[in-house]
Order: structure tokens, then sequence, then C-alpha cells
């Protein structure tokens, strides 16, 4: 078995023993990046160099007999929209090809200090806007279980890094589904954490009420190991949450005595395929014969989350975009007057969703408008909010899809921004609500595609989403965990 | 005139904090351009901001000492546009839950004391600079911007429409300032930009309750230029009205060398800022406790010292008000006035020799210690030395901080007024200058001064002015 098909925490083991070296590892890696990624696109900057660089340093360390991060030496994929101090960070934008940070993220900097080798940076929809990684100004990212389809989106980059062997963990971001959709899609592990749980400070602000960085992972116990170490209160971000942070890869054995398991029973299921609904019964059932109460949970508000989604997040958007005015960094195009210079910049920088988004924002906040629509998506909102203090009084966990459908086409959706926007229906509520949710892995289309299961806690329980998904992952039929890669010459020995 | 002027005032008043409002970036003023910025105050994707504690504990005290309701929960907004200075094309700002509501301060205008009455104070972000090329924004060819400024903390007071001339609208901007740096909030200096006033200003008929069109000015950078300016704009508008015409809403620009408004842009379709809640801040949560502590804090204000200079002191109007008008003067005055029962007099020479040396020496007054003066004012009554010394060891002490009881002790400053003493050496001058005492006696009387100037230079100036009157006069 080659290094790069290792889980980050069977890496963390041998790289403690020193059955391997970090530089054996990351060099792994790079050659499975540098095999596959022509083909997948996932990865908008390699940056091998400063990888085997890191890598060369903790083995050092460890020669010396350092005291070491547990993750130190397991390398990393990171979204393009986490800024990585002299490295570039496009956002999957014109308008930043060629910004440089001159920070790190509080993500970023607790990575390095873990001595964690970045592999490099990887494609998304530009600003994170989009299900399918297709609005990535640069190039689309391929779906590895069929080349044909999207990876999901935004964060569709981090999840193929992962699906493909490419990372063995990722950093994603997610506002209103950007990691769980697309992990659900490529049949990993994506978490996202509490909002306020993981610092935001360096994440590119896409809807800075509802971004959240997130983990892509091969298994719970990997995505563990990775939140303990970017949890946690940031002086440098105000919503950050103050308190303990637990160690999330104790106790993971999962025991479901009087769980209470609330089955989410959608408002609407239109769009949804007939496998997406059977996948979640079975999945229910499975838990009901393992000694869960389970019931039933409708979320009556989940159609108007939508809607007010799509007014808070380009709301908030059409503000924090505004700063890409070719002033002080990033592309300029220049112009006769300031005006000019503005409208050409923005005109030429921004793709053509970023900019539906920014009219959709800008005109909810209008005067005359804004209490028809930003205030009451707000109002919904709230709403939204105690809908889920309700069914937790009820219950201790909510069980759904993660995704209404597997893997779209290529170019399926992006003509119809709507289908597009729904392709977000399951995730999205749990965002604007600010709870923590995990897709896993949940078996398979009969098409081959992956279909994924999505779990939602309350606020700040991403212990007991890690603990369920151990559970899913030991007791539940297994399809198989990586694509095969087909398309690489003679095949390879991907499936387990 | 057959108008009533109405003038409202949004001032602008920087915070005295050592670092901006949402990052530790140095508020110094004059440094080398975008020196005092990190990616916070650029605005750099991905940057978050935080509260600077000490700025809200300033501009709580501020809106305290202007009798303003401070709200336990207040809310910060974003006022979205597209302008170079602003770097993240929002300023966080306060909208609908601002940090203090109300408000007034007690103004003497000419015709007696007037309470103007606030509308809100609340607390935001200040921008970056515009530098354009050949100093006007009029038909810059480019412009440079300085970041430096950006997101230092701003206290936004707005008045309520009630003041109804420039030169009300200039008493009010003084006392304002004398406030707020009672309560140490700002040092206000409009030179440096740190207290900055808008003003909006319309006139309507005598009588009409109706408020008229109005225009705004800025760019007024001297309390002198806001008086000017809005006299100026009364004219204005009064000219545009009484031949029959429109006031226009828009923006002019104070222009100080040619001494007149002049209109920037027309207001008509007026600036959507689209506001709403920041969402990279949690709203402000203040404890009742926590106002009061500060309360405790503010010192007595300038209105109810002046009340207590007089009643304590026995003050006059007028030198009450020069006390207060400087916070640190009027302390001063009161630690001295502890150890110099002749308040009066103490008073006197605050304001008039103590100010002087003071300017002359560019000494600020709250490194003088207070005893000194008193010390040497007693010299002075007990006779000890006389006006001239007196004065020479003021401008000593302001100087060095030298003791004046200790400077006359080592140089032998003390006043000569023994009659044994002078009576020889008066003699002496008369003797020695027998011409000026001809003159004198035929009636010149200038002459009697160049003799007391003889006398005073073999004294080396200390003796006792009248004492030696006496005795010359007796002697010639």
């Amino acid at each position: 078995m080659n290094l790069y098909e290792k889980t980050a925490s069977e890496l963390s083991r041998m790289l403690q023993s020193r059955e391997v070296s970090a530089v054996e590892v990351t060099t792994s890696f790079l050659e499975r990046i540098d095999q596959v990624d022509p083909h997948l696109k996932a990865f908008i900057t390699r940056t091998a160099e400063q990888a085997l660089d890191t890598a060369g340093r903790i083995d050092y360390f460890r020669q010396q007999g350092e005291q070491l991060h547990p993750l130190a030496g397991v390398p990393v994929a990171v979204k393009d929209n986490i800024s990585t101090m002299d490295l570039r960070t496009t956002c999957a934008s014109l308008i930043l090809k060629d910004y440089i940070p001159p920070f790190d993220a509080t993500v970023i900097t607790a990575l390095k200090s873990a001595g964690m080798p970045i592999l490099g940076k990887t494609n998304l929809d530009e600003f994170a806007m989009g299900s399918s990684t297709e609005n990535s100004a640069f190039f689309p990212t391929r779906n590895p279980w069929n080349l044909d389809r999207v990876p999901g989106g935004s964060s569709g980059g981090s999840a193929v890094a992962v699906a493909a062997g490419m990372a063995p963990l990722a950093l994603g971001s997610d506002t209103g589904g950007s990691i769980r959709q697309p992990a659900s899609l490529c049949r990993v592990t994506g978490l996202r954490p509490t909002y306020g749980r993981v610092s935001r400070y360096g994440l590119v602000a896409f809807a800075s009420s509802l971004d959240q960085i997130g983990i892509i992972s091969m298994n719970a116990l990997d995505s563990a190991l990775f939140l303990n170490l970017i949890a946690g209160y940031d002086p440098l971000d105000s919503t950050s949450l103050p308190g303990e942070v637990p160690d999330y890869t104790a106790g993971l054995e999962p025991g479901l005595e009087k769980l209470r398991v609330g089955v989410i029973r959608y408002g609407s299921t239109e769009g949804f395929d007939p496998e997406v609904t059977e996948m979640v019964q079975k999945a229910a059932s499975l838990l009901e014969k393992s000694g869960a109460n389970v019931g039933e949970v409708s979320l009556p508000l989940t159609d108007y989350g939508l809607s007010a989604y799509y007014l808070i997040a380009p709301a908030e958007a059409s503000s924090n975009l505004g700063r890409y005015d070719g002033v002080r960094y990033g592309f300029c195009a220049g112009g006769d007057s300031i005006e000019e210079m503005f409208n050409r910049t923005r005109g030429k920088g921004f793709g053509p969703e970023v900019k539906r988004r920014i009219m959709i924002g800008t005109y909810a906040l209008s005067a005359g408008y804004y209490d028809a629509y930003y205030l009451k998506a707000m109002k919904v909102r709230t709403l939204v909010r105690r809908s889920y203090e309700e069914a937790f009084k009820k219950y201790d966990l909510l069980l759904g899809a993660a995704s209404p459908t597997p893997a779209f086409k290529l170019g399926e959706k992006t003509g119809d921004p709507l289908q597009m926007y729904l392709s977000d229906v399951c995730n999205i509520t749990d965002s604007l609500a600010g709870v923590p949710s995990l897709a896993l892995p949940g078996g398979a289309h009969t098409s081959g595609l992956p279909l994924g299961l999505q779990l939602t806690a309350p606020p700040l329980r991403e212990k007991l989403l890690l603990q369920m998904a151990c559970f899913f992952e030991k007791y539940s039929e297994q399809a198989p965990r990586r694509p095969v890669l087909d398309f690489i010459e003679g095949g390879s020995s991907d499936e387990l | 005139m057959n108008y009533d002027v109405v003038i409202g005032l949004e001032i602008h008043v920087e915070l005295l904090t050592a670092s901006k409002l949402f990052c530790g970036c140095s508020t110094a003023f004059g440094r080398e351009p975008n020196s005092n910025c990190c990616p916070v105050c650029l605005g750099l994707p991905g940057s978050l901001p935080v509260f600077n504690r000490r700025a809200i504990e300033l501009a709580l005290k501020a809106a305290l000492a202007l009798n303003s309701e401070v709200q336990l929960q207040s809310r910060f907004d974003r006022k979205n546009y597209f302008y170079p200075d602003l770097p993240k094309a929002y300023q966080v700002s306060q909208y609908d839950q601002p940090l203090a509501r109300g408000g007034y301060l007690e103004v003497e205008f000419e015709d007696g004391i007037h309470r103007v009455h606030l509308e809100r104070v609340h607390l935001e972000e200040e921008a970056g600079k515009l530098i354009h090329a050949g100093d006007s924004i009029i038909g810059a060819g480019h412009s440079l911007v300085d970041y430096n400024r950006a997101g230092i903390p701003l206290l936004e007071i707005v008045t309520a429409p009630e003041l109804h001339s420039g030169r009300e609208a200039r008493y009010f901007l003084e006392d304002l300032r004398t406030v707020l740096l009672y309560s140490g909030s700002s040092d206000c200096k409009m030179e440096e930009g740190s207290l900055r006033c808008d003003a909006n200003i319309s006139l309507r008929p005598k009588g009409s309750r109706e408020l008229g069109t109005k225009a705004e000015v800025k760019n007024m950078n001297s309390f002198r230029s806001v008086e000017l300016a809005l006299d100026y704009e009364v004219g204005r508008q009064e000219r545009v009205l009484s031949e029959g015409g429109k006031v226009i809403q828009e923006t002019c620009h104070w222009d100080e060398e040619k001494k007149q408004t002049i209109a920037l842009r027309s207001k008509e379709g007026s600036s959507d800022y689209r506001y709403f809640p920041e969402p990279d801040l949690l709203p402000l949560v203040l404890e009742s406790s926590f106002i009061e502590e500060l309360s405790r804090q503010l010192p007595e204000l300038p209105a109810r010292r002046r009340e207590r200079l007089q009643e304590q002191y026995g003050l006059e109007k007028e030198e009450a008000f020069l006390l207060t008008a400087n916070r640190d003067l009027g302390d001063f005055f009161e630690e001295a006035a502890k150890e110099y029962p002749d308040y009066r007099h103490l008073a006197k020479w605050v304001q008039g020799d103590l100010l002087y040396q003071l300017r002359e020496s560019l000494k600020k007054v709250d490194e003088l210690e207070p005893g000194l003066l008193a010390d040497l004012l007693l010299l002075l009554d007990e006779g000890k030395i006389n006006r001239p010394v007196a004065k020479e060891l003021l401008a000593e002490m302001v100087k060095t901080g030298a003791d004046p009881k200790e400077m006359v002790k080592d140089r032998g400053l003390e006043q000569i007024s023994g009659r044994d003493t002078l009576l020889p050496v008066v003699e002496k001058v008369i003797a020695q200058n027998p011409e000026a005492v001809e003159n004198y006696r035929r009636g010149k009387k200038k002459a009697l001064a160049f003799l007391v100037g003889r006398v005073m230079a073999e004294t080396q100036g200390r003796a006792d002015p009248a004492e030696l009157n006496r005795i010359l006069q007796e002697k010639i």
C-alpha cells in the first residue's frame, strides 16, 4: 500500500514511531499529485518545495528528539481562500490572481507551528460562491469518481485532493454547504464546526456571519485529530468562541444507548434523488437497530431558509467584496477617472456568479428594499435558529442527506443558477443556525457515484458528530473508499 | 433679514488612544505616509476587526460629559461606499443603535446661556487621507492616499438644528472642545484634523416652522473658518432666496483662500450607504456599573467649575471663564490658591504674567509647581521683593522650575526698603546727576523717573519703589 493511501492518523502513528520520514510521506503525496492532478485539477498552486522543506525540518527535529505535534509531518492541502503568507491566495478569482498576503490566517499559523507540510492551494468556486467548483476563474475541478461530473463546491479542490489521495487532510470553508456538499459528492468526510469554533482570521470573507473554516478528511478520527489543532478562541476574531477545546480524539468509540436521533423530513423533496432518501432511511434503521431512539423531525423552514440564505449571503458579500477596487492590491484595470478605474477593475476582475451575487446583495440592502429583503431574511434566520433549538430539545442529533443528488455533470447547472443554488438545500439551514454539521459517506448510488449523509448537532457538540461518524464507519456497509482512477496508465491498486 | 437661520453641526473628534479602533497600529500624527498600517486597517482580504477597549472608554466619557444617554446595548454597522481612502469600501460606524442618544451643552451666546441639544453620539472608524496633486480636490491630475489615519477611532457628535449664526456655531464648538478636553477623550486639534466640523445650514422665512432646503458645508479647518464659512453661506442663501431663487441641496467646500463656499456635488440623488449590521463584531453590551465607574472618573466639567470658581474664590465671570478654558490652568490656580489667600490677585497673575511666560518659553502649565507661584506672590506681598523682580523671577521659574525663595536668597534679590540703606544711595545719585535734579526742579517730571532708574541700577533693582520715591522727592 502506498503512503498516499494512508489516513492522516495512520501517517501520524508511522511518523511518530519513525517507521517513515516526513520527507517520504510528503514525497509520496507530491508524486501522487503529479500523477493525477493534471486530470483532476484540484490545485491552483502547488508548493512542493516548501512542503519538502517543512518535512525535512520535521525529520530533523524528530531526530533531535524534540517533542512534536501528532500531525507534524502529515501533509495538508489548503483551500485557496485561506490566506498564506508569501504564497498567493487567489480565491480562484482574476481579481486576486497575483495577490500575495503578507500574513498567515490563524489556522495556517497553527498548521505551520505543528509542522504540517502544505502541499498547495486548492481550487474553489470564485470567492467560494458556487456548488460545483465550475465558477473558478481558472479551470473546473473534476470528480475523481467520474471525470464528467463536478466534485461539488465550493471546496471542490480540497474534497478532490483528499478523495484522490493527493492529500490526507485538507482545509475547506463552508458558508452554505461548501465543505459538506463536495465531501458528499467525493465520498470523503467533511466537517463544518460550530460558527466561531475555528477562527476565521485570514479566511477571505464571502459572507462573514456564515463563513466557517472546516476540515475534509478520509475519516472521523482524522477530522478529530485536525480539529484538535485548529479549534479554539482567537483574539484576532471577535466572533470566535471562548472556552476550552476538548480532545476530540478521546472517547470516539460510539455508544448509541438512549441517543435520540431526529431524521429530517424536508418540507419539499422536489429534486431529491429517491436513492438519497432511501440512503437516509437505511442509516436511520441501522441506528435504531443499534439502540438509538429514532424519530422524525420536520424543519418546516428549510425552504424559506434557502431563500433567506440567498439574500443574507449575497448582502454580506456585496459589502465584503467592495474592497477589490484596484487601489491597494490585486488586479487593476486602470482608467481615466477613479470611477472608471473602479468600474473597469471590478467589471473585468469578477466572474459572472460573483457579479450576480453582488447585484442581488446590493439590491437587498438598498434603501426601500432593505426591510422587504435583508431584514425579512434576518427574521427568517432567527426563526430557523429557534426551530433548531426546539428540535434539539427533543433530539441529540439530526440525520439527513448531505446533498439531494449525487454529483451532477459538468455544465449541467451552469446555465441555471437557481438549480445550482438548490444543490445546497440540505446544508444551508445548519449554516444559518450556526450549528456544527458533518457529511460522511453514505453509500453508493446505482450509478456508482457516492452519496453522503449529514449529521447535525447542537452548538459545540462536534465530538458527538465525530462519534457518530465513527459508528457509521464501523457498522454501515462500506462502498469502496477510494475511486479507481482508470485514466492512470495500467490502472492502480486504489481499491481497498 | 427676513429669514431665520437654522444650523446643525456634525462634529468628528479623533479619540486620544495610542492605537487604532480595530488593530494595534499607532495613531501618532505626522508619521511617514502608510507606515502606521497593518492588514486590518488596510482591509486586506481575511483580516478582521477587534475592539480597542480604550476607545470605547474614551467615547463613553465624552458622551457622559456631553450629558448624552449611554445605551447599554449598541451595535456597529457597515456604511458602504466606494472611495479610495476607504480601504474596505465600507466604514464601520453606528447607524440605528448608537453608543449614546441625546445630550446637550450649555453655551453662552451674546443673548445669554442656551442649551444646545445633541441628537446622538456614536463611534466609528476614520478613513485614510487623500493628497491631491495641486492641493485641490477640484481638477487634480492624480491623488495619493495615506492610510496612517485609517482606523483611528472617531467620535461623531450630531447637534440638533438649534444654532442660528456662524458665531453661535463657533461658540458652541469652542465650548464643546473645552468639555472634550476636560473629559480627556481627545486633544481636539483642528489644525491636525483631530476635531472636524461639517455644518448643515438652511434658511426659512421668519416665523415659518418648516425647514428650508439645506446645504452641507465641509472643509472648515479652524473655529474662525467655521464662523466665516457659515456667515458666507447664510449670505449666499439669503441672496438666492431674496432674488426668488431656490437653494439646492448640495455639499459645499469652504475655500480658505477665496473665503467662499464652492459647490462640490449635488445631493439630489443622495447616496445610499446600504447600512447593515457589521457581522464581524458582536453587539457592544455595557454593564451599568462600568458606565458609573467612568462617570466617576470624569473631572468636574467647565460649566460647573466656572460657577464654583466664582462662588468659592469670589472671581469675576470673565476670570472664571479664562481659568476653566484649560483644565490644567484651572487645576494650577486651585492648587496655588491652597497656599495663597488673595485669590483675585492670584487669578490676575495666572491669566496675565503666567500665561505670557508659558507662551514665551513654550511650556505647559502642568509642568510648573503651583506652590512656587504662591511663594512668589507671598514674597511680593510681604514686601521682600518688588514687582519687577517678581516678574523676572516668574520668567526664570517657568523656564527652569527654580524656587523663588531660593533665588531670592542665593542672589540677594531681597527688596531694599530701609531708609538707612536707601538714603546714602539716593544722595550719591543726586550728587552724580546735578543736571537731572535741576531739570526736575524746573518742572520736568520725567527727570524723576530717570533718577529712580539710576537708584534702581545702583541697587540691582531691589529698591522698594514707594520708599525710594518718598526719599527722592524729599531730597530734591
